[in-house]
């Protein structure tokens, strides 16, 4: 089978002269849970919006060999894109929210409602529907904002730091729910992190960045099964594993 | 599901200090200019004391009222035609870059000119005078309208523009479902500075055309009420020209309160 989508040569020089990314070769495999993990500045969020299609390389190529349809210009039904911040809008409630793409896409009213109503179950949302964003907590926006980007059942899912700015106990239990999520449906996440715990615990495979302009500089197998639960977390072999992923990290910086 | 649910803002919102402690000073002024004025026993025709003006506001109310009724008919026309010319114009300078760099610095030479410079020429010009006064009315009233809401316009959050474009949203889409809710502040915002200055620009322009007058709103009593030294006439209509002046900002307040109560934070009552 063909990687769902590669980059070959990708570069990245910004207007304003940063050299962002300066050459980037990788193939991501349909179903796999990768994380890039770096620094902060160190272009990984470049990356993620280079494969979204919301800036253009300034050199190299992206390819979607594992796509049926055309590369992405711009507009891509099959992605779905969960920023940093919830980036919600603080006028319309959870459910207008989350049938924004589906608004946006011309879905018809009842099929909407439906789709609405299975995303807001996933990320057990249920009883928030007419809740207003500012309602809500940092926890539960960033469900809101995953649910958005679920509701058009994406194959692909692109995420940039997502939980970066919540606390650690809401934080596991929203690495659990995704990880739930991530077996059932069988998309591909591209999970940005600057997290080494997080990136070890999540993924299957990480790929470990260099400072400014980013390189990625190590690929790192996550071997451990799935489900991953709080006992995976705890187990000698996280530890294991977040020890080496750390020293690949240091590795990386010194480079 | 059990991630923190912030309760909702207890409201124990000192309203009565917000209405009472205005309204009380209002009553201590009012007592005191009464007596001061029998005190003194400073003639009326020199300064009336708020009795006699009130005496007066009911005695000409038959005057009085028809010449409010159309003070705010010019007023609410000339807003409601600043709304719809300043958001339209608005929309389309958010739609091209060059359309708002080619327009925008007439639109700032129509507000900087004063109205009072531009009134006699209009005046002069068109001949029905209610349209006159309109057209003057209109120019001050637009421009908080139209900046206010081209800030909103472009104010949208980066990220969310980024999310409609990967979702391949249409431009009207993003201007509709992103550009123009999230204006929303902004141009209530601006709308509550429009409704004072329609009201301002309809009186200035009542006081240009003055004499011209057949306009008969509460300018051109206060003029008139001049030439013949009915000082408490004088007064009663400037009462009820700042009475409109009051009510239109409250409603706007409201309306605002009303539109933005459960998302904005220039709506959101606070604790403490
Ligand atoms: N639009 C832009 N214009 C100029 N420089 C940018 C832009 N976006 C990001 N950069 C720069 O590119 C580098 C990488 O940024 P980013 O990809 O956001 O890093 P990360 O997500 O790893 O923290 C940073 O030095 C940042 O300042
Ligand atoms: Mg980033």
């Amino acid at each position: 089978m063909p990687p769902l989508v590669t980059l070959s040569g990708v570069a990245k020089r910004f207007p304003s002269g940063t050299l962002a990314v300066e050459r980037v070769d990788l193939a991501i495999e349909a179903g796999s849970f990768v994380s890039l993990l770096g620094p902060s500045g160190c272009g990984k969020s470049t990356i993620l919006r280079m494969i979204a299609g919301l800036i253009e390389p300034s050199s190299g190529r992206i390819d979607w060999p594992g796509l049926t349809e055309a590369a992405p210009t711009g507009a891509h039904p099959e992605l779905g894109f969960v920023f940093q911040e919830p980036t919600l809008m603080p006028w319309a409630s959870v459910a207008d929210n989350i049938r924004l793409p589906l608004r946006v896409a011309g879905v018809a009213r009842a099929e909407a409602d439906a789709r609405v109503d299975e995303a807001i179950r996933m990320v057990g949302l249920e009883g928030f529907f007419r809740s207003f964003p500012r309602e809500l907590s940092g926890g539960m926006k960033m469900r809101v904002s995953i649910a958005r980007a679920l509701v058009t059942r994406p194959r692909v899912l692109l995420m940039d730091e997502p939980f970066a700015a919540l606390d650690e106990i809401t934080r596991f239990r929203l690495n659990n729910d995704l990880l739930a999520l991530w077996q059932q449906l069988r998309w591909t996440v591209v999970f940005v992190t600057h997290s080494v715990f997080e990136s070890v615990y999540l993924s299957n495979r990480i790929l470990v960045m260099s400072a400014r302009p980013g390189r990625i500089v190590e690929d790192i197998a996550i071997g451990a099964p799935y489900p991953r639960d709080d006992r995976f977390r705890v187990s000698d072999e996280y530890g294991n594993l977040c020890r080496d992923v750390s020293r690949s990290l240091h590795r990386a910086l010194a480079a | 599901m059990s991630d923190d649910v912030p309760r909702p803002r207890s409201r124990r919102d000192s309203l009565w200090l917000k209405i009472g402690a205005p309204l009380a000073i209002g009553i201590v002024v009012l007592i005191a200019w009464e007596a001061m004025v029998r005190v003194n026993e400073i003639p009326w025709y020199i300064l009336p004391g708020p009795l006699s003006i009130a005496e007066t506001m009911v005695r000409d109310w038959h005057m009085l009222w028809p010449s409010l009724v159309n003070t705010l008919q010019v007023t609410a026309l000339a807003l409601l035609v600043a709304v719809v010319g300043g958001f339209s114009l608005a929309v389309l300078f958010a739609s091209a870059r060059w359309i708002e760099l080619s327009l925008f610095p007439y639109a700032v030479i129509l507000q900087v000119t004063p109205i009072v410079a531009i009134a006699p020429l209009i005046i002069v010009y068109v001949d029905n005078l209610t349209i006159a006064l309109l057209i003057c009315a209109w120019i001050v009233a637009f421009f908080p309208i139209l900046s206010n809401t081209t800030i909103g316009l472009n104010s949208a959050d980066h990220n969310l523009l980024d999310l409609m474009r990967l979702y391949g949203a249409r431009r009207w889409q993003i201007l509709w479902f992103i550009r123009v809710p999230g204006a929303l502040p902004f141009f209530l915002g601006g709308l509550r500075i429009s409704g004072g200055l329609a009201l301002i620009g309809a009186i200035v322009a009542e006081f240009v055309a003055g004499g011209a007058g057949s306009g008969s709103g509460l300018a051109f009593r206060i003029l008139e009420a001049s030439y013949r030294l009915e000082i408490p006439r004088m007064y009663a209509a400037l009462f009820l020209i700042s009475g409109t002046g009051i009510l239109i900002f409250l409603s706007f307040t409201g309306l605002n309160h009303l539109l933005l109560r459960r998302w904005h934070e220039s709506a959101i009552r606070r604790e403490g």
